[in-house]
């Protein structure tokens, strides 16, 4: 019972993680620039990541493969962001200028 | 010297973990390649003076600070999953400055990597008393929301720090 | 499961690697190698439980270390145009 419990909960775990993925690499090629592309990568890189290795970890049970899953999750979740950030950092710096919708709209309402 | 040895049995603690196969032969090169990265590491140490990383946390605060993330995480997933499956992307992109309170290097790097684990925002760039914060669909309870993530990322370091 | 979980990484890297081509920009392509090394970390894991050799994850764990050192190399080789000590470099902000 507790069998078919872990294994339905780590089956709903894993294929909403590769959905997530997927969904992450679909906004990769849908949205318009740079900058919001970063945020549909960090869709895969977070969610994604969390429920596979999670999904994955129930399906290892307790052994020294979850520990390794762990780990492997707490340096991906420390690096994720930082390198996120690295290249987000790099390309401003670079004079790569994010366009703001917001400001847009508020000078468009503006002129109205 | 307490630490060199603590870091030593910590990097070898970690290799028994890695490894599985405790045979002798094994299990003394694991203690071997643990002394020389011990010692890569103090070497390092005294060819750069740069100052150790303390790392002070409130250890139970620090626990429901990641329970808070994850599912600050969920509701921000959604959120940006809903707009890259919507036909008509409503993107309301925008660069914005948000200012924080955390005294040390490393509540500050703790507050900046949340910002950007949790999608539709990302910490841009570090500057003096604020980050600059992109956002992918910015509305007006985002300071709101960063602004509480903040004051939860100063909790947890402790007042001795 | 698996073989689902797997699946989905395979076409997410198939789509991230289209991005990598389109570009444009130089900061669109680092972004995708470092998307597709995290993908790629992730679908080594699920192939190791997959054909049932979990010993795959020692590979995987090794893949997510040069995955990041890897991004920071290239974002600082197109910034100072040099991998070596920042500090003795002429300050050449941003590429040209």
């Amino acid at each position: 019972m507790m069998g078919l419990i872990v294994e339905i909960l780590s089956w709903i775990l894993i294929v909403s993680g590769g959905a997530f993925t997927l969904i992450g690499a679909i906004g990769t090629l849908r949205f318009p620039d740079f900058w919001s592309r970063l945020h549909a990568a960090s869709v895969s890189e977070s969610a994604g990541m969390i429920l596979l290795i999670f999904g994955m970890c129930l399906q290892a049970g307790p052994t020294l493969i979850t520990v390794k899953l762990l780990i492997i999750g707490a340096f991906i979740i420390i690096t994720g962001p930082t390198s996120t950030h690295a290249v987000a950092s790099a390309a401003l710096t670079s004079g790569e200028t994010p366009e703001s919708d917001e400001d847009t709209r508020k000078s468009q309402e503006g002129k109205s | 010297m307490l630490r060199t040895i603590l870091t030593a049995l910590t990097l070898f603690a970690l290799w028994l973990l890695m490894s599985g196969i405790y045979k002798p032969l094994i299990v003394w090169m694991g203690v071997g390649s643990s002394v020389i990265a011990v010692y890569v590491v103090r070497r390092m140490d005294n060819a750069a003076d740069t100052e150790r990383l303390a790392v002070r946390l409130r250890p139970l605060t620090t626990i429901g600070y990641w329970f808070w993330l994850l599912i600050e995480i969920a509701k921000a997933n959604w959120a940006v999953t809903k707009l890259i499956l919507s036909p008509k992307m409503n993107l309301n992109r925008h660069l914005f400055k948000v200012p924080y309170t955390q005294k040390t290097d490393l509540g500050q790097t703790i507050f900046a990597n949340s910002i950007t684990l949790t999608p539709g925002t990302i910490s841009v760039e570090v500057e003096e008393g604020d980050f600059l914060v992109h956002a992918v669909s910015y509305s007006g309870d985002d300071m709101d929301a960063l602004s509480d993530m903040d004051r939860r990322v100063a909790a947890i370091e402790s007042a001795g720090a | 499961m698996f073989l689902v979980a797997a699946i989905a990484l395979f076409i997410s890297m198939a789509l991230v690697l289209v991005r990598l081509y389109a570009g444009p920009t130089l900061y669109d392509r680092v972004l995708a190698v470092n998307s597709f090394g995290t993908l790629t970390v992730l679908f080594i894991a699920v192939l190791g439980f997959l054909n049932g050799r979990p010993d795959f994850l020692d590979i995987a764990l090794l893949y997510a270390l040069i995955n990041f050192v890897g991004t920071i190399a290239i974002l600082k080789f197109f910034r100072y145009r040099a991998l070596g000590d920042v500090s003795q470099m002429p300050d050449t902000k941003g590429r040209k």
